[in-house]
């Protein structure tokens, strides 16, 4: 059937299943818009600014595990949708995202509205096209979702010119994609699980250290089943919090920069280090020629320059998480002895019995701690939790109780402000039952502040929580520790009255000064249904703690400050 | 950790900036590229790339794989035993003796291109060391322009 290329792009999501796409239009894309007027398939949303359009997208990616999609105009449009691109390429979110572009034949001559978009996303992305004809858009639709979703996931760039949008073609949609070039490895290799399951059961002191491949490969609960099995402790990293249940006695809490003492202290004292896909982040591992210095290292990951680009491992196997599991769990369970690790499991739980993971309440003034907390005693699973970045971020790690995979949306690598609103939007779109709360900061909600229109008009109620302590805090906290107090330009004291901000775009605001305040805003906020701004007051001088400084070591952690 | 040379040859799919991704590649993550030659390989729609690098053991282990995660990269090959050369072209003024330029030239598997009325243009292809001490040689004949090509590799067997 012949069709215009703008029509193929609509025909795509239909065939994809795409239920939702957000965007923004203008010139080179408006073919495609034109388009999406006429059809009944997915919903559109629009956005305020385009980075939200990609923000929510990858919300809707992380929350569901679909792959989202996000459309955006040639030029600034496209530009706009770059730190999304970025925020999703860093923390492996499946996405597609399209942008258009000036007619082939001005590409090159500095036309309106027109930047080498693709040059642009090259670096940010799995992969990206530019379309020179109609004749090879099925096709590339196609492998888009097919690349974006499979191995490693990660965000796609389609950039399509305005004159392919017009032009007519035959539309021949593929049933599946073959790439030579592209056949990720899924199958870990069965000799080196069998060696890895040796050494689990010949270990003293193994520690699993789950990243974010155990949510993104879907194997949480082989994971569980693994730990329970053998009763091996745990640690998270910040992307895989809620692959264990917070009450699981076996996990350990997060680890790294502000990750618990336990935590921390069991990836410095291991003899093993099960790695299950995690990368090895520098605020994961500190110091890295102290890193986990005794542990010999199985590193389970789909992506194969992942394992040794930072840490040498002795047992590396490329492949599937989930495929790997379900080779490598019943081999363990015919050696494994729990018993063999209780002597481990006792040290550590001294560990945490010297110095728990613990916030000093007050009565005078809301902990942004408290919050958190409170926040998981009312809401607890019935909610999914998206952050900005900063403080709040890592006390939202810290003290929210996760119960499964997926409840955690934040930008973990790239660590992007702004991202938490558009992104809760997306979640609420994606998983409508449950409640859409974003923690975020005071520095953090204005980048993104356009986005309460949205919400308010797609009817999308995400209850934002600001926990306001009037400075850009985490900038703030290593000013106060490094940098001598200077505050360089991290006092917000002068900003919006946020009640009114989001009144005047048809939310509802709260402000609140004592505990009691917050538990009625928070219960009505919920019970209403509505977009919704708590604006918290909280103690203004709250660290983040325990802290391994940058370039410190684990095992060295600054458990408490004193000025 | 001791840093080395290395030649590395990938296998491409022949599609727009394809190049550019390759390159790009190199320049974020901070990578070398000696030497670089492209060219289609017959009768395919692939291109075979070949790079001269240098890095220590992590760093050309993380080329290769970073190399091998291009979507469009069909296949990377490590050189171990391998056939190299390298293509110099070099320009001399018409006033040097052509015939020991000549001589030389064939001592390094070469001779002359061409000779108009201002100059010598001589061609030698050979391995990458010997290109060097061939330029070096050629020195004393005042060389107004020297081109070299990149290094291509074959693995022996």
């Amino acid at each position: 059937m012949e069709m215009t290329g703008a029509q193929m792009v609509i025909e795509a999501m239909k065939l994809e299943g795409v239920d939702t796409v957000f965007g923004y239009p203008g010139g080179a894309i408006m073919n495609v818009y034109d388009e999406i007027y006429k059809q009944n398939d997915f919903r559109h949303i629009l956005t305020r600014h385009e980075q939200a359009a990609v923000h929510a997208a990858d919300g809707y990616a992380r929350a569901t595990g679909k792959v989202g999609v996000a459309f955006v105009t040639s030029g600034p449009g496209f530009t706009n949708a770059v730190t999304g691109l970025a925020t999703a390429y860093m923390d492996s979110v499946p996405m597609v995202v399209i942008s258009g572009q000036v007619p082939i034949t001005m590409i090159g001559t500095d036309a309106f509205q027109e930047i080498d978009a693709t040059g642009i996303s090259r670096s940010c992305t799995k992969h990206n096209y530019l379309v020179r004809s109609a004749k090879e858009l099925p096709h590339i639709l196609k492998e888009a979702f097919y690349i974006a979703a499979s191995g490693r996931p990660g965000p796609v760039h389609v950039d399509i010119p305005k004159d392919v949008t017009a032009e007519l073609a035959k539309f021949e949609y593929p049933t599946h994609i073959d790439l030579p070039t592209y056949r990720p490895t899924t199958k870990g290799n069965v000799r080196q699980i069998k060696k890895a399951a040796e050494a689990i059961c010949n270990a003293k002191r193994p520690v699993f250290y789950l990243g974010g491949g155990v949510i993104s490969s879907g194997s949480a609960d082989l994971v569980r089943e693994f730990v329970q099995a053998t009763q091996i402790p745990a640690v998270e990293t910040l992307m895989a919090r809620g692959s264990l249940r917070h009450d699981d006695p076996l996990l350990l809490g997060m680890v790294g920069m502000h990750g618990s003492y336990q935590a921390n202290m069991a990836m410095s004292e291991a003899d093993l280090m099960i790695a299950l896909g995690p990368r090895f982040d520098d605020r994961v591992t500190g110091k890295l020629s102290e890193f986990a210095k005794h542990a010999k290292v199985i590193h389970v990951d789909i992506d194969p320059s992942s394992i040794g680009k930072l840490v040498d491992v002795d047992y590396p196997i490329v492949g599937d998480l989930k495929e790997v599991l379900e080779v490598m769990l019943p081999k363990v369970k015919e050696c494994v002895d729990p018993d063999r690790y209780q002597a481990w499991r006792n040290i550590l739980k001294r560990y945490n019995e010297i110095h728990p993971m613990r916030f000093e309440d007050s009565d005078e003034v809301i902990k942004p701690q408290w919050v958190i907390k409170r926040v998981g005693e009312i809401l607890g699973d019935k909610a999914i939790i998206s952050t900005d970045v900063g403080q709040h971020q890592m006390w939202t790690a810290q003290f929210y109780p996760f119960s499964h995979p997926r409840q955690l949306v934040t930008s973990g690598g790239l660590g992007t402000m702004g991202f938490g609103f558009p992104a809760a939007m997306g979640v609420k779109r994606g998983v409508p039952d449950k409640v859409s709360v974003n923690f975020t900061g005071d520095g953090s909600i204005l980048m993104n502040i356009q986005e309460l229109v949205t919400a308010v008009e797609a009817r999308l109620p995400v209850v934002n929580i600001i926990l306001n302590n009037h400075y850009l805090g985490m900038v703030r906290q290593w000013q106060t520790f490094f940098y001598d107090k200077r505050y360089a330009e991290t006092d917000l004291s002068f900003q919006p009255d946020f009640v009114r901000l989001a009144e005047a775009c048809g939310g509802v605001g709260y402000r609140v000064e004592t505990k009691e305040e917050f538990d009625e805003a928070l219960e009505d906020a919920v019970n209403k249904g509505v977009v919704a701004m708590i604006d918290v007051i909280v103690d203004r001088e709250e660290n983040v703690l325990p802290m391994v400084p940058s370039g410190g070591t684990l095992y060295n952690m600054m458990l408490e400050y004193k000025d | 950790m001791k840093v080395e040379r290395r030649v590395i040859s990938v296998i491409v799919q022949n599609e727009h900036s394809v190049l550019a991704r390759i390159t790009s590649l190199f320049a974020a993550r901070g990578y070398n590229i000696e030497t670089l030659t492209v060219a289609p390989i017959p009768e395919s729609d692939m291109s075979r790339l070949t790079i001269e690098t240098k890095g220590n053991v992590r760093v050309i282990e993380q080329i290769i794989k970073q190399l091998h995660k291009l979507i469009p990269t069909y296949k990377v090959i490590e050189h171990e035993e391998m056939v190299e050369k390298e293509m110099v072209m070099m320009k001399f003024p018409i006033n040097e003796s052509l015939a020991n330029i000549q001589a030389l030239c064939e001592a390094y598997n070469g001779g002359i291109a061409n000779v108009s009325s201002q100059h010598i243009i001589t061609m030698v292809a050979d391995e990458p060391k010997r290109v060097k001490h061939f330029i070096e040689a050629a020195q004393r004949f005042h060389p107004v322009e020297i081109v070299r090509g990149g290094v291509v590799a074959m693995e022996r067997e």
